[in-house]
């Protein structure tokens, strides 16, 4: 198996399903010629030409929409979003149209569309750049909502995404994109959505992740178990909605301790409701009470030394744990 | 020409003025009966025009009716007095040209050839509605009849028609979208977004302004600057034009000609169609602050898209007076016949709640995905 970067992985999985379903478009700011902001598409448009990878204007509401109308008559567009938060001018295409579309005609109208693009902090660029907006998406019915943390699922869960029927939006973290790990080659390589993956076993204590805190948990269990003797055990969400359930049950059940971690900020972030699931679904299994790291709860900072301790870090992550213990 | 709009009379405090929508010049003196697109129509057709716009003033009388007896609830937005805006643009259209537009739906959907017992079932959130009771009167929907809705944000359906358009031009079709939107759209961010990419990727779509005077309660000299609205098409190079709404041979022939331009060159088209509504902007409007009853009035005698298409077939010996009552009669009971449909109709079950969010769910055998999708509060 071939080790590439998540970059990589992302391109491979566009240029398969772009190849392989002739509904399959690619559109977005600086996609085509500029190779995409962050070289996801690179090589792209020499390979589908202009037709398939489409440069747009900075123009969010008209292209998420146009991408919607035409997925409604049967295409499949895939949307990049320079960044997550550049979607909060397009709020109504995919909160309103993508989403409740297929609810309002009562099944008639279908949306196979993904918007994708990074939401993270942590590159210093500020409150207008850095939104998770896992919460808000996941928050709305008719959405799918996933984020890989690995190559390997970047690839597989985006040629999943690209299938999917319903809207699915990728989110992505520039931070991962140069994370190398091996990624299966074979075309049919597809990891469907809501399965979690167990990233680390352990006895001791759950972290529970998404996204790039999946990284700063796997750290952080390195560091529990050789400076504290303490197994910890990661598990890997990929998938916010739908939601691997049993998969976090589980673990709860194994360890009875759970600390969950995410970017997303504190208040009605994705792990509110996951602490609620363990609490109504779990309870009996609890040997302390469910702990939880977000981003600290302000806008995004700037500078680097705020932001790093803003976001959950290795520091902050591993002294909850240790409340825990 | 009087003006039909009186805001001048009406307007409080120190908003600017303008001249009205009427004031702009249009080709009035032009007898569109006479070009090709309406000198071809048989008397059939002719009458079936009639009697479409008369099926949809019929509905929607009734189901304010019901509305005001409690059988719907929401909003009701109607569109009595801009009938031959629908009719005259759907008459035009070609298999292969598709149709979306606002919440002010119900015309359009009738004229694409949706049955009155489903709309009217739809009002009533009833099981047996287009929608199955889940989208209501601002979202019907029937991609069999090429309308993709009924859209309840102002202005959000203009990018939607412009990705239509792509879909058609991306796939080959000789086809078109009819994109309709009120004059209060106009105004919103998206629709020159849309203008922009419409013209740059020349993608035939045509935006329909219904211009009917008024954005809710705002008249249009006190929601827009510079006139007429769609001159803001010129600004991206698009063929803009102003017509008048109330005659049928006239809308026939803009937008044909705008189809033509779409299917032809690939170019959209803005289309400002000057119209009028009689009823407030919803059911739950009480119209009575922004306009005077006198200015209602005066549309409802000089302009009524209804009587001024009778008398031309009255005149051209197409409809007689007895043809005339019995279409009436016709259209009357279909309309009392789809509200009795509507009230014997079954709600839709509980169980049929989490029906029709995700393809994937109502699609069990073909599933991909695992996991949890729902996320009850509780039970």
């Amino acid at each position: 198996m071939a080790e590439i970067t998540y970059r990589e992985a992302l391109n491979q999985a566009l240029s398969e399903e772009i190849s392989r379903d002739s509904n399959v478009v690619l559109m977005g700011e600086e996609v085509a010629q500029f190779k995409g902001s962050y070289k996801v598409s690179e090589g792209l448009l020499e390979e589908f030409g202009p037709e398939r990878i489409i440069d747009t204007p900075i123009s969010e509401a008209a292209f998420s929409g146009l991408a919607v109308g035409a997925a409604m008559m049967g295409m499949r567009p895939v949307v990049e979003f320079m960044f997550w938060s550049f979607s909060y001018v397009a709020f109504d295409q995919i909160f309103n149209n993508a989403a409740s579309v297929r609810y309002m005609s009562g099944g008639l109208v279908n949306v196979p569309i993904v918007f994708r693009g990074p939401a993270n902090g942590g590159t210093n660029v500020g409150a207008t750049h850095s939104h998770t907006p896992e919460n808000f998406a996941a928050n709305t019915p008719g959405l799918k909502v996933i984020c890989p943390s690995t190559p390997a699922d970047a690839k597989g869960m985006m040629k999943a995404a690209i299938r999917d029927n319903d809207p699915v939006c990728v989110m992505e973290n520039t931070i991962l994109y140069n994370l190398k790990g091996e990624v299966p080659e074979d075309e049919n390589f597809i990891i469907p959505l809501g399965k979690a993956r167990l990233a680390l076993e352990g006895n001791d204590l759950s972290i529970i992740a998404h996204g790039r805190s999946v990284q700063v948990a796997l750290q952080v269990a390195e560091t529990l178990e050789e400076k504290h003797g303490v197994s910890a055990e990661v598990l890997d969400l990929r998938s916010i909605r739908p939601l691997d359930l049993e998969a976090i049950l589980e673990t709860v059940k194994k360890t009875n301790r759970v600390l969950l971690v995410e970017e997303n900020k504190p208040f009605c972030g994705v792990d509110a409701q996951i602490a609620y699931l363990i609490q109504e679904h779990a309870f009996d299994h609890l040997d302390a009470p469910v702990k939880r790291i977000s981003a600290i709860d302000v806008p995004q900072a700037y500078s680097k030394e705020l932001e790093n301790f803003q976001i959950p870090n290795h520091d902050r992550v591993l002294a909850k744990a240790m409340e825990l213990l | 020409m009087e003006s039909i709009y009186h805001d001048a009379d009406i307007q409080k405090g120190d908003a600017p003025t303008k001249a009205s929508p009427t004031a702009v010049p249009l080709p009035n003196e032009t007898d569109f009966s006479a070009v090709s697109i309406n000198h071809s129509l048989e008397a059939e057709e002719k009458i079936r025009f009639f009697s479409q716009m008369l099926r949809i003033r019929r509905f929607e009388e009734r189901s304010l009716r019901a509305y005001q007896q409690g059988h719907i609830g929401g909003f009701l937005h109607l569109y009595i007095g801009q009938e031959a805006v629908a009719v005259g643009s759907v008459s035009v259209m070609s298999q292969d040209d598709h149709v979306i537009t606002a919440y002010r739906d119900h015309g359009h959907a009738i004229a694409v050839g949706m049955e009155m017992d489903e709309c009217m079932a739809e009002l009533y959130g009833k099981k047996t509605g287009c929608s199955k009771g889940k989208g209501g009167s601002m979202h019907f929907f029937a991609p069999d009849k090429n309308f993709w809705g009924g859209h309840g944000i102002v202005g959000g359906q203009t990018p939607l028609g412009l990705g239509m358009a792509y879909a058609l031009k991306t796939k080959g079709t000789k086809g078109a979208c009819l994109c309709f939107m009120g004059d209060g759209a106009t105004n919103q961010g998206s629709f020159y977004e849309s203008l922009n990419l419409a013209s740059l990727w020349n993608l035939p779509v045509i935006y329909v302004i219904e211009n009917n005077g008024y954005s809710m309660g705002t008249s249009e000299s006190r929601h827009s600057a510079g006139e007429p609205l769609a001159r803001r098409g010129e600004a991206f190079d698009i063929d803009w034009s102003v017509h008048q709404g109330h005659d049928l041979y006239e809308v026939r022939s803009a937008i044909h000609n705008a189809l033509s331009r779409a299917r032809e060159n690939s170019r959209p088209s803005v289309l400002e169609i000057v119209t009028y509504r009689y009823r407030g902007h919803s059911v739950a409007d009480p119209d009575q602050t922004y306009r005077s009853k006198e200015e209602i009035e005066e549309y409802k005698e000089n302009k009524d898209p209804i009587n001024l298409f009778r008398d031309k077939l009255l005149k051209e010996g197409v409809l007689t007076d007895d043809k005339i009552k019995a279409l009436d009669k016709a259209a009357k009971d279909e309309a009392e016949a789809s509200a009795e449909f509507a009230l014997a109709s079954p709600f839709p079950d509980v169980s049929e709640l989490m029906d029709d969010v995700y393809w994937e769910t109502d699609n069990p055998e073909e599933k991909s995905s695992s996991g949890t999708i729902f996320f009850e509060s509780s039970r």
